[in-house]
């Protein structure tokens, strides 16, 4: 396994859950603590400051926002929340409050490894400074020179696609809710404006994408945001 | 009123299992009687109470007139006292029983002194026994006292007796309803002693003309009369026990008693002796007034003596007619009346000598039935006017014959040179004829004789003189004149025949009018608008309803405009109606000082409501006297009541039957999803086992198929779990679709990714516009519906089948399609694959491998709610040549 033994905190009231989950990242090679409540959990992000945190949003004591506010400053954790599916709202809150990802419940195991994957290896480059020029396929985005080619040809984007596209290639495999986006892109006070999100997204779809209704980058998280795939 | 007194018949029982149920419900009403006021009545009945008191009941003395006698006062000693009601009335304050506060303490047993006494104006019930009524209503036990001259069919004899008539009455009914009757008997000796002692005390009143009233003979009389009258009471026991027991014996034969009352005081005095002659045989009554023409002070003083024959227990009935005794024998005939009773012509008049008086005739025409005529007892009023007297006819109808006669003259005058005098006089008699049909029959008698006058005096010789020339000519004249009367006679018949036709024709039309609007309508709103309207018009009054709020007590008007129209005090009254069920307010017994007349609207289990009457003038206010417009108005009021209820009822049975539908659905989702869930679960831990057991021995491709096994059917479980879910939250009303606008190739997308596995034998084209504008939805909910439609398109059509998503917008709607080219939607109505958790019946000819019907109806139903939750549509039909086509409307701008 790529990963050197990083720790990653299992927080679940399901025996079920952990008891698949806890054997299946061991042979991932990781090493695995549990929590079944909120208190545990965050008495464990101190104690033992795990790098991933899998925070299922349904604990019995704490709500997942509480124990995202709740844990210590210090913490370097990255948290997968992991909920049922229509509860978006939730995740949506989640991600907005910090949360690096989320899950839909019930996930593939393929699919969870790869997002841990995906953050540690994040994880690991966040302290250098932004690459200056990205390549996914033949999409490549030079952001100093906001340059976009797909393939040859050079792809013309208004500068407020320009910027979603820089943000999300930033973020690339690591969910985008449309808040941030919109925070990102169009300010602090644009809050309730997410559709110019959405057709923002949708020019920049017809113009990077050879079939904006599969896109190969430019994927859609129903009721969340965007997930930029290389 | 008993109807048959001859047999134990099975009504009979009936009614005397009912009367012994009320008497359950109903308290027990005990009177103490007495001949006279000083016998003893309140000292017996006090003492009585001591008895009871002393074994622990719960009594209260309601009111108790002690009169400062001393022995009467030490008997209330320490006796439980219900304070009296205060109430101002013209400056004075007097005091009053207080009813409210008598019901609101509820003791097992009340005592109320004097039966017979009159409320201060003001009170609920002008009379005391009225209250005494309510009480025993509400299930308290009376007690009461009564002297035998306040019994109202008992007011003539006594007034007869002792010269002194007493106002003060109680209708007889009470005293034949009170569960024992005590006689308090004292000696006539002795009572004088006890007078002559200063031991009575003499009320206020002039009416009882001191010493008169307590002469030696008065008071036997008295005596016997009280004791008469308890002992009529043993013989109706001893009839209802019979009945009760089947004791077979010879009865007399039913008889039915008629009493015909008119405007005159005298017939008080009738209905009375007719009370007199029912309770003697026992047989039921009827009061009859034969009205000439509706209105007028006749009229209201006849309707004061049917009323007080009604309270006197007689069934009232109000004809309309010109030929008295006719009438009289034709009812008495249609109601079995085997009795009738008239009362003597004061004065005989003119027209009696023609044809005898109407009394000459009804014994004349009665033949079998027996004819009682009484002579009515001047009680000193002047007005002497009689049944039967015509209507005055006024100046204008004079005026009126004056001038028909003249133009029957002038016409004459045209013909004279042209025909023979026998002629003229038909002119004369047709003129005759019209002032007897439109005018009253003075006038038409006054032209009968002008009629002659004028064709001796203008037209036979000699011309302009009243002199006759020939004899023969007088004949004529007589002839003339009597054909004249009688032609006229027959023409005002016909006129009072058929105006008396005309309004039952009309009452049978106004009533029919309302119930063809009331069964047009539907809605209490709307049933009430309609009763109101009609009630409004036909009895000339403003209508209001009151119907009771969620408390059960009445609310405020249906009509907010009706409210200006009720005081605070009617809708006391319109609360009493409620309570009670029974009428109050204008020309009742109860609350009468209102002018607002207040029936309940009775339901078949309850009472609906009240309606309240207000008389817009005199003549409004009089005919809810008259009988025959008080059976119209009940008739009225009960045909709405009638469809009140049955809307009432016909929305209790909706909703019930709603419940059942929706407990039907229920159960319907509770067996799709058991066979949805057990299906897959059966699969997956099916396939675990069978690894488990195999262990090592498995080979790897066995082992591989089994572990797929398992990780399809638990997504397919998850599925089913996502559609389980939305379906509730979208039933339940806890999701409301959150419309934002999305461009629709998102959702697309979104849904071909998360069925990338199921769709990967299929190829799929996607088109939509690129300039296709975002579309208002709840993306979560929209991805739902393609997931669904992409899945069945999968999972029904062969592997290799193409599938297509096609989208454009079309009158401000975008409208969406999924195609496949599989084998297509199964045969029948395809509106019902969007049926919720209707299981598509597949076989034969069914879509797809025919492996299981899973997933159709959960899903399209999902997608249908969802699609209408937009404000748009979804169809399905065949795609040609071949496939299945869903097309989904949803409206491109935001509907609010």
């Amino acid at each position: 396994m790529t990963s050197i033994s990083a720790t990653i905190l299992v927080v679940d009231d399901e025996a079920a859950i952990l008891r698949f989950l806890k054997p299946f990242l061991q042979a991932e090679g990781y090493s695995v603590l549990e929590a079944r409540t909120g208190r545990e959990a965050l008495a464990m992000a101190s104690s033992h400051e795990p790098e991933v945190i899998l925070l299922d949003l349904g604990l019995p004591d704490m709500d997942g926002e509480e124990i995202i506010q709740a844990l210590p400053p210090w913490s370097r954790a990255r948290v997968i929340v992991v909920s049922a599916r229509g509860r978006e709202q939730d995740k949506v809150s989640a991600l907005d409050l910090g949360a690096s990802d989320y899950l839909t419940k019930p996930f593939s195991l393929a699919e969870l490894a790869a997002r841990i994957r995906a953050l540690l290896r994040r994880g690991a480059t966040a302290d250098a400074p932004p690459p200056a020029s990205y390549r996914f396929g033949d999409l490549s985005i030079d952001i100093e020179a906001h340059v976009v080619r797909l393939g040859d040809e050079e792809v013309h984007l208004t500068p407020t696609e320009f910027k979603m596209l820089a943000f999300l290639a930033r973020h690339a495999g690591k969910v985008v809710t449309h808040g941030q986006l919109l925070k990102e892109v169009w300010g602090k006070h644009s809050q309730g404006q997410e559709h110019y999100v959405r057709i923002h997204v949708h020019k920049l779809r017809q113009k990077i994408e050879h079939d904006p209704a599969r896109p190969r980058h430019l994927h859609t998280e129903t009721g969340v945001g965007y997930r930029f795939k290389e | 009123m008993r109807d048959e007194d001859q047999r134990p018949d099975p009504d009979a029982l009936l009614a005397m299992v009912r009367r012994e149920e009320e008497g359950k419900r109903r308290g027990q009403l005990r009177i103490f009687l007495g001949m006279a006021p000083g016998v003893g009545k309140t000292y017996a009945m006090l003492e009585a109470a001591r008895a009871k008191m002393a074994e622990g009941l719960d009594l209260l003395a309601g009111i108790v007139e002690t009169h400062g006698r001393e022995e009467t006062e030490a008997l209330l000693y320490e006796m439980p006292a219900l304070p009296r009601k205060r109430i101002d009335y013209k400056g004075h304050l007097l005091e009053e029983f207080d009813l409210d506060e008598a019901l609101a303490r509820r003791p097992a047993l009340i005592l109320v002194d004097e039966l017979a006494h009159t409320n201060v104006p003001g009170s609920r019930h002008p009379k005391r026994w009225q209250d005494v009524e309510e009480l025993l209503e509400n299930g308290l036990n009376v007690w009461s006292t009564l002297n035998v001259q306040h019994l109202e069919s008992l007011n003539d004899i006594v007034a007869q007796i002792t010269g002194v008539r007493v106002r003060e009455t109680v209708p007889d009914a009470v005293l034949e309803r009170a569960e024992s009757v005590i006689l308090v008997d004292l000696p006539p000796e002795d009572l004088r002693q006890r007078l002559n002692e200063g031991k009575v005390y003499l009320p206020r009143q002039a009416e009882w003309a001191g010493e008169n009233f307590f002469r030696s003979g008065n008071l036997s009389a008295l005596r016997e009369l009280a004791l008469r009258s308890t002992a009529n009471r043993v013989n109706t026991e001893v009839l209802v026990y019979r009945q009760g027991h089947s004791i077979q014996t010879t009865w007399p034969t039913a008889e039915r008693i008629l009493v015909c009352v008119g405007p005159s005081p005298t017939s008080a005095t009738l209905v009375r002796a007719a009370k007199r002659l029912a309770d003697g045989l026992h047989a039921p009554w009827h009061a009859l007034y034969i009205q000439h023409q509706p209105g007028g002070g006749q009229t209201s003083r006849a309707l004061a003596n049917l009323n007080l024959a009604r309270e006197l227990g007689a069934q009232t009935h109000v004809l309309a007619g010109g030929d008295v005794a006719r009438l009289i024998v034709g009812f008495a005939r249609q109601h079995n009346v085997t009795r009738i009773v008239v009362g003597k012509p004061l004065h005989r008049r003119f027209t009696d000598l023609l044809r005898g008086s109407p009394v000459d005739q009804l014994v004349r025409l009665s033949e079998e039935i027996d004819v009682h005529v009484i002579k009515g007892q001047d009680t000193g009023t002047p007005r002497t006017a009689k049944p039967g007297a015509l209507p005055k006819p006024r100046w204008k109808d004079y005026a009126a014959a004056v001038s028909v006669v003249g133009l029957s003259t002038a016409a004459c005058f045209a013909m004279f040179p042209y025909f023979e005098l026998a002629n003229l006089i038909m002119v004369y008699l047709v003129g005759v004829m019209a002032v007897a049909f439109w005018l009253p029959r003075r006038a038409s008698a006054l032209a009968s004789g002008l009629s002659v006058l004028a064709f001796d005096f203008c037209f036979v010789p000699p011309r302009f003189s009243f002199a006759v020339t020939d004899v023969a000519y007088l004949v004529t004249f007589l002839v003339m004149f009597l054909v004249a009367l009688v032609i006229s006679g027959m023409a005002s018949r016909i006129k009072a025949q058929a105006d008396s036709a005309g309004q039952l024709e009309r009452q049978a039309s106004e009533l029919s009018g309302l119930s063809r609007h009331l069964a047009a309508n539907r809605g209490t709103a709307s049933l009430v608008q309609v009763a109101r309207n009609h009630i409004a018009a036909v009895f000339g009054c403003k209508a209001f309803v009151l119907l009771p709020g969620a408390s059960g007590k009445l609310e405020t008007a249906f009509m907010p405009s009706d409210e200006e129209l009720i005081s605070s005090k009617d809708h006391g009254v319109a609360q009493w109606v409620f309570d009670n069920e029974k009428p109050a307010g204008l020309s009742t017994q109860t609350l009468a000082d209102s002018d607002i007349l207040f029936l309940p609207l009775p339901g078949t289990d309850e009472v609906l409501g009240v309606i309240g009457l207000k008389p817009l003038d005199e003549d409004a206010r009089d005919s809810l006297l008259l009988p025959d417009r008080r059976r119209l108005l009940d008739a009225f009021v009960h045909q709405a009541a009638m469809a009140l209820d049955v809307d009432r009822l016909e929305e209790k049975a909706k909703a019930t039957l709603m419940e059942a539908e929706r407990e039907k659905l229920r159960s319907a989702l509770l067996s799709t999803v058991t066979h949805d869930f057990k299906t897959p679960l059966a699969a997956i831990s099916g396939s675990a086992e069978s690894l488990m057991a195999l262990g090592e021995s498995a080979s790897p491709e066995v082992r591989r198929a089994l572990e797929e096994n398992i990780a399809a059917e638990a997504s397919r479980l998850e599925r089913l779990a996502d559609n389980l879910l939305r379906i509730a939250a979208l039933e339940s009303g806890a999701v409301v679709p959150e419309l934002k606008p999305v461009p629709l190739e998102e959702v697309i997308g979104s849904s071909l990714a998360r069925l990338e596995s199921i769709l990967a034998g299929h190829p799929v084209r996607v088109d939509v516009p690129p300039d296709m504008p975002p579309i208002p939805m709840d993306e979560v909910l929209m991805e739902q519906v393609f997931l669904n439609l992409l899945e069945n398109a999968a999972k029904y059509t062969p592997p290799g089948t193409a599938i297509a998503i096609l989208a454009d917008t079309h009158r401000g709607e975008a409208v969406i399609e999924v195609r496949d080219t599989g084998p297509g939607l199964p045969p029948g109505d395809h509106d019902r694959l969007f049926e919720r958790y209707q299981r598509g019946d597949r076989r034969g000819g069914g879509r797809g491998d025919g492996r299981d019907a899973e997933g159709y109806g959960l899903g399209l139903a999902i997608c249908k709610a969802v699609i209408r939750a937009h404000g748009g549509s979804i169809t399905a039909r065949d795609n040609a040549p071949s496939g299945a086509r869903f097309t989904m409307t949803l409206p491109l701008h935001h509907q609010s």
